[in-house]
């Protein structure tokens, strides 16, 4: 890994210029992202506590990649399509998904949780990769909708799909990298290379950045500083501009960190130091952002009082509402399996609405 | 174009059927390995990209869980896209797009997204092929549910079911039995095709029920011909339907006649026709006269072709299994 991430806001929070990554400041809702991100932190912090409280059976962290997430989330326009992987949650917060129905495949209600239609932001994909198949197949139907290369921005639309660092070695994730070149398709592939698909590194998955296998496909890689949330949200927008206007996929890679577990089940002292997740703790994306804005003064008290408060009430909302939740009826995987019901299926139906009646 | 075309094979009913979808609906597309310039290796998608145009009629990359996984999307997208598998064989790196996403997506989304996408397959044995291009996976695809599976035996039924499967809100494996790819009949668009999920009794009869499909339909009424000769009345049921099953025909047919035999060129062992032995026996049993009598391919790998023609469950087997039905 030689290519090194681009960065538009040093650690220290100052801005940097850089000759390929644009931003123009003007157009950037400073104070929304810091919110975005501590809001997301806050949905995170709140489903571990319900997870070890017993509420949910499992849940997916994604402490560290908050800037990464909202960098991609806020360059999308409302006709862009979403596929993420399980871990979006922040892409999620920022599409307008109710984060109490996030809850819902956690806590074994449903297997979906929202209506993907709603607000362009598709299921989660627990199968790795998997879904960068379908965000390719979708951007080939916005090709043939003729949504592409108008020139008209109320018009032109384009696919984000989110994928990990492990999806990176499945099949499918190539595949659809091969059909996205070759029909240069509308499509943004956003890597977070976290660094660990549970307890694999980078380099079990591949000798070369994520951004560097892009060109082997034939379309445009750009890796950024994962923890930086300008230089995500300028790849992306620039990205995704690129895509609506017809000029085809690109692949930004986002260098950042998965600081929890895998998931609430998983126990990463197997097989990494704290002391690495020491130096990334340091490095956190929300920490950062917050130096710029202060040294920017785009910050003040009355505002973090107001963001404190945002985020006690939506702890609140999320603690009540996951308990909340509710459970399906027993008819509803009978229901849902096909729109045309089968006459078996009628009958197995009927005879555990029986069993199930008769248990009550 | 809309009277009854005579002797039409079945690979030109399923190109009319396709042309006619496309037509019928601009957001039908095609999809697969070589079905554009060249028609797919069957040549049923012959002409349909010089009319249709690459945007509607798209050769893929060469992937087959990229072509499953693209039609989920186009499928979420609006459209309606039927896949083309070159051969059985290969349809095996397209099972995770089938069975974790395309057989779920209906009731993982609580029934908020259909994905109506038909992944077309030609199968079975029979025409001397190399390995992994005479296979009948039909029992995985019936094991999965979230999936209708269906199987022709006629041009006609070719004609009226790759209609009824692309208008389908579910998504459909369709497969076609390719060594009948040629076999010819007539064909009339106009007809009201029957129900996807129907069997038909092709052939009435009140001693014996043959339930069959695909490519051993033509075979078990020439087994019927045969037993007639010798004075026996046997009911011959093409399923056409692998998934759902038609049970409420079957179960008539056999309560009438007594005797079962269910003939199919896949394995044995769980294979379908354990389930419907299984379904009757559960519904019917007191009107089984002899237990039924499954003629299958082996549970081996398909055989290497010069011992196809005795590995395959053809006439005389068939015709052995109803005299061991006739013997109990």
């Amino acid at each position: 890994m030689t290519d090194k991430p681009i960065f538009l806001i040093s650690q220290e929070g100052s801005i940097q210029t850089d000759e390929v990554l644009k931003l123009d400041l003007s157009t950037v809702d400073g104070p929304g992202l810091y919110r975005d991100m501590v809001l997301a932190r806050r949905v995170d912090t709140e489903a571990i506590a319900l997870q070890r409280q017993g509420e949910l059976g499992l849940w997916p962290s994604l402490l560290g990649q908050e800037a990464a997430q909202v960098g991609a989330a806020r360059a999308l326009q409302p006709g862009d399509v979403v596929f993420p992987t399980y871990r979006e949650h922040a892409v999620a917060w920022c599409r307008g998904v109710d984060p109490v129905n996030l809850l819902g495949l956690f806590r074994g209600t449903t297997l979906g949780g929202w209506d993907p239609t709603a607000n362009n932001f598709n299921l989660y994909t627990l199968v790795i990769g998997a879904q960068t198949l379908h965000a390719v197949g979708y951007a080939m139907g916005i090709v043939r909708d003729g949504d592409v290369g108008t020139g008209d921005p109320g018009r032109d639309r384009a696919v984000m799909v989110f994928l990990g660092d492990g999806a990176l070695s499945e099949g499918e994730t190539n595949e659809a990298f091969v059909w996205a070149a070759a029909q240069n398709l509308p499509v943004v592939f956003f890597c977070q290379n976290n660094q660990w698909a549970i307890s694999a590194p980078f380099s079990v998955q591949s000798r070369v950045s994520v951004a560097q296998r892009a060109e082997g496909f034939g379309f445009r890689g750009v890796r950024v500083d994962g923890n930086d949330v300008f230089a995500c949200l300028a790849a992306a927008r620039q990205a995704l501009d690129n895509a609506r206007s017809g000029n085809g996929p690109t692949l930004i890679e986002a260098l950042t960190y998965r600081r929890n577990p895998h998931t609430t089940s998983d126990d990463d002292g197997r097989y990494r130091s704290g002391a690495e997740n020491d130096e990334w703790a340091a490095l956190d994306p929300i920490d950062r952002f917050r130096r710029y804005l202060d040294s920017t003064g785009q910050i003040d008290d009355a505002l973090l009082n107001q963001i404190a408060e945002e985020e006690s009430r939506l702890a609140e909302r999320l603690r009540t509402g996951c308990r909340n939740l509710p459970s399906p009826g027993p008819e509803s995987p009978f229901r849902n399996t096909y729109v045309d019901l089968p006459v078996e299926l009628e009958q197995q139906m009927a005879e555990h609405i029986e069993f199930v009646e008769a248990g009550e | 174009m809309n009277q009854t075309i005579s002797k039409m094979p079945i690979a030109h009913a399923l190109n009319l059927g396709l042309r006619h979808a496309m037509e019928s609906d601009d957001k039908v597309m095609l999809l697969g390995e070589d079905i554009g310039q060249l028609g797919g290796v069957f040549r049923v998608t012959d002409g349909l990209q010089k009319t249709f145009g690459p945007q509607r009629v798209v050769d893929s990359p060469l992937g087959e869980a990229g072509i499953v996984g693209g039609a989920i999307g186009l499928a979420m997208a609006g459209y309606r896209p039927v896949c083309e598998i070159q051969f059985d064989g290969f349809v095996f790196p397209a099972m995770n797009q089938i069975i974790t996403q395309l057989a779920k997506y209906r009731h993982r989304s609580e029934g908020t997204i259909t994905v109506p996408v038909v992944i077309r397959i030609p199968v079975g044995g029979g025409i001397g092929a190399i390995e992994h291009h005479s296979e009948s996976p039909e029992a995985y695809f019936a094991h999965t549910a979230g999936l209708k599976v269906v199987c022709p035996s006629s041009p006609q039924q070719a004609y009226d079911m790759i209609g009824l499967a692309v208008r389908s809100q579910d998504p459909v494996i369709f497969l076609e039995p390719k060594r009948h790819y040629w076999l010819k009949g007539d064909v009339d668009p106009n007809r009201m095709p029957q129900a996807l999920e129907k069997a038909e009794i092709v052939r009435p009869g009140n001693e014996l029920t043959i339930v069959t499909y695909g490519a051993l339909v033509p075979v078990a009424l020439k087994v019927a011909e045969i037993c007639d000769q010798e004075g026996r009345s046997i009911e011959v049921i093409d399923l056409r339907s692998l998934s759902p099953i038609d049970d409420a025909t079957i179960i008539r047919s056999v309560e009438r006649t007594g005797r079962l035999l269910v003939a199919h060129e896949a394995s044995r062992t769980a294979g379908l026709g354990a389930e419907i032995a299984s379904r009757v026996q559960e519904r019917v049993f007191h009107s089984l006269l002899a237990p039924v009598v499954r003629v299958t391919g082996y549970d081996t790998p398909y055989p290497p072709s010069r011992l196809e023609e005795d590995w395959l469950p053809g006439l005389d087997r068939i015709l052995d299994g109803v005299d061991r039905s006739f013997a109990y």
